[in-house]
């Protein structure tokens, strides 16, 4: 403890510390997810009546494509990485990440990347605007000349990813505190190796994509252009092979974070610790061999259409097992519903939803009339808003006290929570109804019969985007006027190594190893 | 506390509930409420409707049992009840039963689901082929063997998506002409892209497959039920994917027959003006409403395009350079580029028209006047 933090604006430049690193990672990702939640309310504006009255169609897809790529790669996917970075080390009793300079290094490349990737709206021919799925040749042949800076900053995103992922497996698997055997280990730290493998596997595979299409740009290849022997179908096959793990490597550390808050507010311990990380493990698999179910309508041989239906129907059992392992976490506790509680129950229950519309969306006859519909927006808005946001809301509440030594305002948790918990939902059911009744996606227009409830989601969208501005405020009114906190813990039920160390947490901790029975 | 379990009770099982009471009471009611997908009027279509109520019961009913266990769980093992938390954990019964029981649900589930796709994926023995092509943005229909070809493109006009006229019923989703095909006949469609991925929609069919430049994708159709009924691109195509909408107009067989005598005879009259010589005036005057609906939505109507993405055709470029480069990049296209080849959508004298009015129009005063002839002539040299 001979040293705390440097003086100055270098702190943050210059740091090694995991602790100040998170937090840029944390502030970073709360940045890009106001930016790209701007995005989505000018979506929702615009959608708010048929006919086009603020936007042109143009400037709407570049909104619809920049919404998705800021939220997957700026907001969600750094918060998770900051999350990692604060909590990995002070779960496992180490002192640091194991390469603290990378680390420094792997998160100072995203607000480049972002730079790269947001000065585009400014650049003459706009934004990227072919979605954030970017298929070909609508992201290569026709796409604005902006695409090179898009290459540039996804590259420079899975770089950073890739980076961040090395760290993790580095610091896990070498730094656990002496009597930690793996099967020990708290769960957000499983769920995080196992994100982190993942990591490594898929995004060079995404960078490869995006290399494909460099090259059919600007070097007169035909990877993806069918008049030179190429396969626009291609694209796809090596985009999702990348996505489907991505979208696993978004809600796995959520699952983690879930499977503390519920065993610390039920003051119980997690029900199936070990069946838990066998299914993240499960799942962690599935997630590579069922990439082209989001492909169902692009003329695949009826063999591979009846594959990826069967192999996508598998991934409900391990997920289902989750579910069931939190609610007997919670059957016979001694429940009580704090802020961070509110959220983890919340997002049982709308993940849950998700997963079951996921279901539906597996069954291919039927994906024929959900594929590309606002019935899929509903769906993966649900995994990913209630997934990913949801969690990583409910873990700066859990943890926020740790971190700062001030308790945020009880009143003001929950408030936040329902505005939110009601925005959202207002938001995000009726696009179920919207796409059954067929309204496709990534429309700037539409026919008079989804005029009202497109009214009902914008009106959500807008109360849903309100709740986000007020958890801006609870946090900085907690940094900076929140009661002050000095009991290592802060929750009677919460177990684990980071609430050993004192509160605030020290600038430096577990110097020397604690011992792990 | 118990008021605060209800209020969490009631907002997040409220949705629940009623899509599930809508869905069964509302399922047929269509209009500006409606929450379920349409049952159509195929085979197809039908049997997905009854795959999407089956999942539809199995998930909701989970839900509804697994949400219960969870609430009663919130509210009788409340610390403020009382509640004083038991120590048990780790159970393999219990895992095994709940890792079985979703499995075998899922294994009955994939039963008529396959049944179903396997009809969807057979296109033996169609009586009829339609060959739907995908462009930036409206969809060309070809009946194979019979030489009818033709656009189908939005009609809704500028004044209506902008606001400064009432829009009109059918808003969105009407077309200058729509896909005529027979009842009772099982029609088999070859769908493909010229430009960008496209997809081929229509809710009612139960059809909806990728139009992939280069690649041609097969699925098929047998209407039972004459009326019109329409349908949209589901697949982001550029700034147009909104505004290219499907319209089909599914006629009995008899009155098909007689529509595809008279579509002929009109097809054939087309073809015969190529060798018509035009005046200036009448170019200009078909070129204004060909370039209007074929060219605008990129160039713009005053021709200045947008800059960065669509060039300007005033005062530079092409439109006032010689007129073979003109033709030859109307009728091929420029490769690599998001200039379509005009040359197999338009009719000879609508390629002629637009290329007479892009160059005598906004000050563009060069002068030379394109005849239909010349871009056939342009056409038969190039092939």
């Amino acid at each position: 403890m001979a040293h705390g933090p440097a003086k100055g604006i270098g702190r943050w430049f210059f740091t090694t510390n995991h602790k100040d690193i998170g937090t840029l990672y944390l502030w970073f990702s709360f940045a890009m997810f106001l930016m790209g939640g701007f995005f989505a309310m000018v979506i929702r504006a615009e959608l708010f009546q048929p006919g086009m009255q603020i936007i042109k169609p143009e400037f709407f897809n570049q909104m619809t494509t920049m919404h998705g790529l800021v939220m997957v790669f700026g907001a969600i996917m750094p918060a998770f990485v900051g999350l990692a970075n604060w909590m990995i080390p002070m779960q496992i009793g180490a002192p640091d990440m194991a390469l603290p300079r990378m680390n420094n290094l792997s998160f100072w490349i995203l607000p480049m990347a972002f730079t790269i990737l947001t000065a585009t709206l400014f650049m003459e021919g706009g934004a990227p605007n072919f979605g954030w799925t970017f298929y070909a040749p609508l992201s290569t042949t026709y796409a604005p000349p902006t695409v090179n800076y898009f290459i540039f900053g996804v590259h420079l995103m899975g770089a950073s990813s890739i980076m961040g992922s090395i760290n993790i497996i580095a610091t896990v698997l070498n730094m656990r505190a002496p009597g930690m055997t793996l099967m020990k280990m708290p769960m957000f730290v499983w769920t995080w190796l196992i994100t982190a493998f993942l990591l490594i596997a898929v995004m060079p595979v995404l960078a490869g994509a995006v290399t494909m299409m460099l090259m059919d740009i600007n070097f007169g290849t035909s990877f993806f252009n069918a008049a030179g022997g190429g396969d626009p179908v291609l694209f796809q096959h090596v985009f999702w092979f990348f996505g489907h793990p991505e979208v696993y490597i978004i809600i796995l550390p959520a699952f983690g974070v879930i499977s503390h808050i519920i065993p610390a507010f039920s003051r119980k311990p997690l029900f199936g610790y070990s069946s838990m990380v066998y299914a993240t493990a499960s799942i962690a698999f599935l997630s590579f061999i069922v990439w082209a179910h989001h492909m169902f309508l692009v003329g695949m041989p009826i063999g591979g259409e009846l594959y990826f239906m069967y192999a996508t129907m598998l991934i409900a059992v391990p997920t289902a097992a989750k579910v069931f392992n939190w609610i007997s976490t919670m059957f016979r506790g001694s429940l009580t519903f704090e802020t961070p509680m509110l959220y983890a129950v919340a997002f049982v229950i709308l993940f849950t939803i998700g997963g079951f519309t996921g279901i539906m969306l597996a069954v291919a006859p039927a994906d024929i009339q959900y594929h590309d519909t606002y019935f899929v927006v509903a769906h993966f808005h649900y995994v990913m808003v209630a997934g990913a946001i949801f969690s990583s809301t409910a873990a700066v509440y859990y943890w926020l006290p740790k971190w700062t030594g001030k308790m945020y305002n009880e009143t003001m948790g929950k408030v936040q929570f329902w505005i939110g918990f009601i925005g959202f939902n207002v938001t995000f059911f009726p696009q179920h109804f919207i796409g059954l009744a067929g309204m496709p996606r990534r429309y700037s227009d539409y026919a008079l019969q989804f005029s009202d409830w497109n009214m009902i989601s914008s009106t959500g969208a807008f109360i849903y985007g309100t709740a986000q501005l007020l958890f801006l405020y609870n946090v900085i009114t907690t940094i900076r006027s929140g009661k002050p906190v000095s009991e290592p813990k802060t929750w009677d039920g919460a177990e684990g190594l980071e609430w050993t160390l004192p509160t605030p947490a020290p600038y430096h901790t577990f110097t020397t190893p604690p011992a792990v029975k | 506390m118990l008021r605060r379990a209800k209020m969490l009770f009631t907002l997040i099982f409220a949705p629940v509930v009623s899509l599930a009471i809508s869905a069964g009471a509302l399922a047929e009611e269509a209009g500006n409420w409606a929450v379920n997908m349409p049952r159509g009027v195929t085979s197809v279509s039908n049997s997905i409707y009854d795959i999407h109520m089956l999942v539809f019961w199995i998930v909701t009913i989970t839900g509804v049992l697994v949400f219960a266990v969870m609430f009663y769980v919130m509210y009788a093992h409340r610390k403020s009840r009382g509640a004083v938390a038991a120590n048990f954990h780790e159970n393999t019964t219990a895992e095994i039963v709940w890792t079985a029981i979703p499995a075998v649900i899922l294994v009955l589930l994939c039963i008529p689901a396959t049944t179903s796709i396997l009809d969807i994926y057979d296109t033996s023995e169609a009586e009829m082929d339609i060959k739907v092509t995908g462009l930036q943005w409206k969809w060309q229909y070809e009946y194979l063997g019979e030489d009818v070809k033709f656009l189908s493109e939005l009609t809704t006009p500028e004044s209506e998506i902008y606001n400064t006229a009432p829009k009109g019923q059918y808003y969105h989703e009407e077309v200058n002409e729509p896909l005529v095909l027979p009842a009772n006949t099982k029609v088999r469609f070859l769908i493909t892209g010229q430009d960008v991925i496209h997809s081929w929609w229509v809710p009612d069919f139960g059809v909806k497959r990728d139009a992939l430049p280069g690649f041609v994708n097969e699925t098929w159709a047998n209407v039972l039920e004459p009326g019109v009924y329409r349908g949209q691109c589901t697949e982001l195509c550029g700034k147009g994917h909104a505004f290219m909408p499907i319209v089909v107009n599914v006629l009995e067989k008899e009155e098909y027959k007689t529509w595809l005598i008279d579509k002929k005879a009109e097809q054939a009259a087309i073809r015969e003006l190529t060798n018509k010589t035009f005046t200036m005036d009448e170019l200009m005057e078909i070129g204004e409403a060909a370039y209007n609906r074929s060219c605008a939505g990129c160039h713009q109507v005053n021709g200045q395009g947008v800059p960065g993405v669509f060039p300007s055709l005033v005062g530079q470029g092409i439109a006032i350079g010689p007129v073979e480069a003109h033709i030859d990049i109307i009728v091929n296209g420029q490769a690599g580029t998001a200039m379509q080849a005009f040359g197999d959508q338009l009719s000879e004298l609508d390629q002629a028209a637009i290329i007479t009015y892009e160059r005598n129009a906004w000050g563009n005063n060069v002068g030379d006047i394109t005849q239909p002839i010349d871009v056939y002539n342009w056409k038969k040299g190039k092939r």
